[in-house]
């Protein structure tokens, strides 16, 4: 990625804590115009705290926070370019749906004729039209949702925030609002800055991810990249199901685990570095024994739709998640088959830039 | 379902009775009594002194301006004062110091207070000490609206303050982020969303206060005579019971009238 095109807002060594608390630490990175970001990580991992930092309602007891190339630190909430839509849609319950999304507007004292525009343009946009008048109480779950969108909205934010907007609502509405979402993100080219713990939904959504656990990034990068190549035991457990087991980096493009040699595309560590290595369950087969890189006996099967997840057990005791299109039959003796591509390596305690770093160096190239 | 509503009925036998001897039996002896004379016979003639008097009338008004005036007051100092309280760290305690005076007994907050503005009282030893001279504080219209107002002040915050409380502190900071001043989410957001706890402080305040007796003579000086002080007067020192219970009759017609204005409207779930 060349980054010629400036931030929209950048995070220098940002550091916050409430009563001795650390929250975030030394946490810095950049958010380009017009792309959809996703805050991905477990609950209390301070994905709040970074939406709250960048809309102005807390203030960073370190670093900078850059605007447009601007610090922003001390410029306060109500005239930060950015806008919420917050998790329980804080709708204001003594308005109807129009003057709910007129209330931005209403406070730039726009001229009526204008104000009438806008509302009417935003509810248009998330399909409420017919709202317009509704009291707030008179609204379905997913209606709420949708006002608090164009709510947000209707102020013509640079950079719109989102925490966890969708957690409220049930699974097929949530699916057909991430991808209005998404939409309406692509039609109006403004920044997104979405917060979720849900990571199918970050995958599915996102042009770029950030992964956060313990008030630190741990690692950010298109959903392909991140689920391709996590950095490290957190990563690869928190996105997707994974399979970790303890190896060792014979040398590169050569790994040893459950007491084998196999040949992979990881290179770049010290030789007999100790590692973690990666398989995804979709990546492995069940194959006849013969044909298997390991040994393996089907200890549990359970059908899942779409494909059956199937637990497997090595000779060594290590558990193997597999994702299979065909049943098996519980206790039967079957081969494990990989390619070299499936295993994926990490190193301990690999910083970004380091990991980054190595991947470039044999893969750019 | 008949079981359940017999069981209803006897739980409520305690209050009904309650209801009965203490609320039922005295307005309508208070009603009786207004409507007769000294001879025992039915007459109009107490509510007519009422209005073609020209005591009773300045009296009621009296009442009304003082009760707006101790309402008014209290609201201004209450209505800023809970909106703070909410943002404050150790609300508990603050909230705590406010309702511990009105544990006191009012008397005695008020002999409490002819201790401190009297002609010898600490205030007027403050006052002679950086020689400023000792001034009479008592017995006039701003010591008896000033000592009211004290009283009250708890009744008007804490329905205020727990309205405000119960306000989603994210309705505030989604206020905030679409660009509003302090000033704007208070007089859109907040006074709107607390106006049933507003409501309940002005009933809390405004309904005693018309018929406020003690201060009156211990504060005042008898220089206010409203309502309340009308009804001490008949009944205890010319024992008119029946022009006393006339003014009682108005007073709680007042209040009904102040109910009516104050109550909750589009209650919503
Ligand atoms: N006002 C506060 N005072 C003290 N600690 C706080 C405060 N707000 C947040 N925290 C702490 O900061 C940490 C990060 O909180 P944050 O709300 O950012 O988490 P999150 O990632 O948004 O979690 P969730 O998914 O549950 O919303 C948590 O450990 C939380 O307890
Ligand atoms: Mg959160």
């Amino acid at each position: 990625m060349d980054k010629k095109v400036l931030p929209v807002i950048e995070f220098k060594n940002v550091g916050l804590s409430f009563d001795n608390n650390t929250i975030l630490k030394n946490v810095s990175f950049e958010i380009e115009a017009g792309q959809f970001y996703t805050l991905l990580g477990p609950s209390g991992s301070g994905k709040s705290t970074i939406l709250n930092l960048i809309s102005g309602q807390l203030s960073a007891d370190a670093g900078e926070i850059l605007f447009d190339g601007k610090v922003i630190n001390n410029i306060p909430a109500e005239s930060r370019r950015v806008n919420t839509v917050f998790q329980n849609y804080a709708l204001f319950p003594n308005m109807t749906v129009f003057d709910n999304v007129a209330f931005g507007p209403k406070l730039k004292k726009l001229p009526k004729d204008t104000i009438k525009a806008k509302v009417r343009e935003m509810l248009a946009l998330v399909k409420l039209e017919a709202f317009e008048n509704r009291a707030i109480q008179e609204l379905s779950g997913g209606q709420k949702q949708r006002v608090a969108i164009a709510r947000a909205l209707a102020n013509e934010p640079d950079v719109l925030l989102l925490d966890e907007p969708l957690s409220a609502l049930d699974y097929k509405l949530r699916k057909q609002m991430q991808s209005e979402l998404r939409a309406i993100q692509k039609r109006l080219g403004i920044t997104f800055i979405f917060v979720t713990h849900d990571q199918e939904e970050a995958l599915a959504m996102s042009d770029w991810i950030f992964i956060m656990n313990d008030g630190k990034i741990q690692q950010n990068g298109t959903p392909v990249d991140i689920y391709d190549e996590p950095i490290n035991h957190f990563v690869a457990d928190f996105i997707g199901e994974s399979n970790i087991v303890n190896g060792v980096m014979k040398q590169d493009y050569l790994v040893n685990f459950v007491g084998k040699d196999f040949e992979n595309l990881d290179a770049g560590m010290r030789p007999n570095e100790a590692v973690e290595v990666v398989l995804r369950p979709e990546d492995l087969d069940l194959v006849p024994i013969e044909q298997g890189k390991l040994v393996v006996t089907i200890a549990d099967q359970s059908f899942r739709g779409d494909f059956y997840e199937i637990t497997a057990i090595d000779d060594d005791g290590n558990e193997w998640k597999v994702q299979a299109t065909n049943p098996s039959s519980v206790g039967a003796r079957v081969g494990l088959d990989f390619g070299p591509e499936d295993i994926h390596v990490m190193r301990f305690n690999e910083s970004e830039d380091d990991f980054d770093a190595r991947i470039e160096s044999y893969e750019g190239e | 379902m008949k079981d359940n509503s017999r069981a209803k009925i006897f739980f409520a036998i305690p209050y009904i009775s309650w209801l009965a001897v203490f609320v039922i039996v005295p307005i309508g002896l208070l009603i009786y009594q207004s409507l007769t004379n000294v001879q025992g016979s039915f007459t109009l003639a107490n509510f007519h002194e009422f209005i073609t008097s020209n005591v009773y009338l300045p009296m009621a008004f009296n009442s009304v301006f003082y009760a707006l005036i101790i309402t008014l007051i209290t609201f201004m100092i209450s209505f800023p004062a809970a909106y703070v309280l909410s943002h404050l760290k150790h609300r508990q305690l603050w909230l705590m110091l406010i309702i511990l005076p009105t544990w006191i007994n009012v008397l005695l907050k008020t002999y409490a207070f002819l201790g401190l503005l009297s002609k010898s009282g600490i205030i007027n030893q403050l006052f002679s000490t950086f020689g400023l001279g000792t001034h009479n504080l008592l017995f006039n219209h701003v010591s008896f609206i000033f000592v009211a107002v004290y009283l009250e002040l708890p009744f008007m915050l804490l329905p205020i303050y727990n309205s405000i409380n119960e306000i989603d502190p994210d309705i505030l900071k989604a206020s905030r982020d679409l660009g509003a001043k302090p000033i704007n989410t208070l007089s859109q957001l907040v006074f709107p969303l607390s106006i049933n706890g507003i409501k309940s402080g002005i009933q809390a305040v405004f309904i005693p206060s018309l018929s406020l007796f003690m201060l009156t003579t211990l504060i005042g000086g008898n220089k206010v005579m409203t309502l309340g002080s009308a009804i001490e007067l008949h009944f205890i020192v010319t024992q008119n019971w029946h022009m006393g219970s006339t003014i009682a009759i108005i007073l709680i017609l007042a209040m009904a009238v102040t109910m009516y204005f104050t109550r909750e409207r589009g209650k919503r779930k």
